[in-house]
């Protein structure tokens, strides 16, 4: 035969023209966002101006106003202060050690066995019928819930907290792989199967990698949910951590200790968050 | 050109369809879909199934491969029948399939059988990237290129096995009309290339006479309510053939009417 010959072709309408060169035109709707992204300096600094702006209603509402009296709302230096004398009795790094170590360990194994689950789930039929019922009766049960039972069991200790927070992370990434599973699509599996793909080979080359940019929204989820859960287990009795430091505040009446461990919550969470987000983009740029 | 550069001669094997039988359970209850067919495809030819829509053409090609398993009867590739999916068949289906997560290249390295080293899967690849005309796709997604280079993708997947077989769904169907004249040469030329064995389902009857040695027309079969090969018609002249031929015009319009379609005078 002879090799089809190459020519270049410009225009879209071309495009089935078996001698063409390949129209090389990835995402070409989105040059807006690939100009953002070279910047991204700029898109952080964007997404400062609204916390800027709301830190700096609150310092005027409390410190150059008094709007708000200093056992309500302190203002923001006030909570600052209360950080960094925090630090000097060197108790923050400790709240803010042991919350963390709880969090990951909790997600670990929450998330672990969210996938190990969700895959025999997603998979195979007859677990589904088996297991999916009494997973999703588990799932209806509010977190509160759990703590008498995991404090009785287990004590007010490590395992308690931590179990709790894997019972919050293993719901999102037990229903979003479970789901994706289930929604591979059929064409795709055929093509391994026609192909002799059978068993794991299958679901490492097909199925599992189908499922990859789900896999990392549960993980998302979980991870938000993990942090959620820390909270309600450290509330219900702990002696160090974020949920310590709050209840404890509480109890003395030191707002801005309250507010200070608020604050530290929310940049942990967004921090968690955005390694999640680095792992997506790499991930998502070899699996879609 | 001669792509043998590589140790791989096709091993075309004949294809023998034995009193096949084949049932679907439906809501509304069992409805037969293929009722006694037999076919008998030589090895290196190629054979073309024309039918109504639904009338079981493509059951028939997954049968042959083992995708599905009959009732009864049994399928033959040289001389060892069908049980479960066979590594001697490759199937290029109607619509590419292509996985969206990997290049051009890998895709087409998912058809290579399996134990096949790296170095000559490789080189198979290559060959077969530039047979198709895909060299400078071959590291862009599926999601980057058209759909007539994503058809041939889809074909050199199936051909990177070596097939003893190759069966084609309708691979063209989703094409343009000037798209499909193309990858109909090309799959003659593929063919001339690496002879094998050809079994495309098809519902252009110009395609068939084009393409096939035998054209194979599924219709219901009397008193049943399952579809049987109703006629086998030996295309005259040897390919290429030409598309504007009358003896080829005449058999056309045999064809048309006996897939129900009238003649206008």
């Amino acid at each position: 035969m002879t090799a089809p010959t190459r020519e270049r072709v410009t225009n879209k309408a071309a495009d089935d023209d078996p001698n063409e060169s390949p129209t090389v035109a990835p995402v070409s709707s989105k040059p807006a966002r690939r100009r953002l992204n070279k910047r991204p300096w700029v898109i952080a600094g964007i997404g400062l101006i609204v916390p800027a702006v709301l830190l700096a209603l609150w310092h005027w509402s409390t410190a150059v106003t008094g709007y708000f009296p200093i056992y309500q709302l302190p203002p923001p230096a006030s909570v600052w202060d209360a950080g960094i004398d925090l630090i000097q009795r060197g108790e923050l790094w400790t709240h803010v050690a042991i919350s963390t170590q709880r969090v990951l360990i909790g997600f670990l194994v929450g998330a672990t066995l969210g996938l190990a689950v969700g895959a025999i789930v997603g998979l195979s039929n007859l677990s589904s019928s088996l297991l999916s019922p009494m997973i999703g009766a588990l799932r209806a049960v509010p977190s509160l819930a759990w703590i008498p039972l995991l404090l009785i069991w287990l004590k007010i200790g490590e395992d308690s907290k931590v179990t709790l927070i894997a019972i919050g992370a293993f719901f999102p990434v037990y229903t979003t792989v479970s789901a994706a599973l289930r929604h591979v699509d059929p064409h795709l599996s055929e093509v391994g199967r026609a192909f002799g793909l059978r068993g794991f080979t299958l679901f490492r080359t097909i199925q599992l990698p189908a499922v990859i940019p789900s896999v990392i929204s549960g993980l998302r989820l979980a991870m938000a949910q993990s942090w959620l859960f820390l909270v309600a287990a450290e509330l219900a009795g702990a002696s160090m951590g974020l949920g310590f430091l709050l209840t404890d505040s509480q109890n003395n009446g030191r707002v801005d200790r309250v507010l200070l461990a608020i604050v530290l919550l929310a940049l942990l969470g967004v921090l968690t968050d955005i390694v999640i987000g680095f792992v997506e983009k790499r991930l998502l740029r070899k699996w879609s | 050109m001669a792509p043998a550069s590589l140790d791989v001669q096709s091993r075309a094997a004949a294809v023998q369809v034995r009193g096949l039988h084949r049932t679907f359970s439906t809501a509304a209850g069992e409805k037969h879909v293929l009722s006694n067919v037999s076919l008998d495809v030589p090895a290196g030819g190629i054979v073309a199934l024309i039918g109504a829509s639904g009338c079981g053409k493509s059951t028939l090609l997954r049968e042959i491969c083992g995708l599905n398993t009959p009732e009864a009867g049994a399928v033959l590739i040289g001389d060892s029948p069908v049980t479960g999916i066979d590594p001697r068949c490759a199937v290029a289906f109607q619509e590419p399939r292509l996985l969206p997560w990997r290049t051009i290249a890998e895709n087409i390295a998912l058809g290579l059988p399996s134990g096949v080293d790296k170095e000559t899967g490789k080189a198979r690849v290559a060959e077969l990237i530039s047979l198709v005309g895909l060299v400078e796709a071959a590291n862009l997604r599926p999601r980057q290129i058209s759909g007539g280079m994503a058809q041939r993708a889809s074909l050199a997947r199936a051909l990177a096995r070596n097939p003893a077989v190759l069966l084609l769904d309708e691979p063209f169907g989703a094409l343009d009309a000037l798209t499909r004249l193309r990858m109909q040469d090309l799959l003659l030329d593929i063919h001339a290339a690496e002879p094998t064995t050809i079994v495309m389902v098809t519902h252009d009857v110009e395609e068939a006479l084009y393409l096939a040695d035998d054209i194979a027309l599924l219709a219901p079969a009397p008193n049943s309510h399952g579809a049987h090969v109703a006629s086998l018609t030996t295309v005259p002249g040897s390919r290429p053939r030409s598309r504007t031929d009358a003896v080829l015009a005449h058999l056309r319009q045999e064809m048309l009417e006996g897939l129900g379609v009238s003649r206008h005078h």
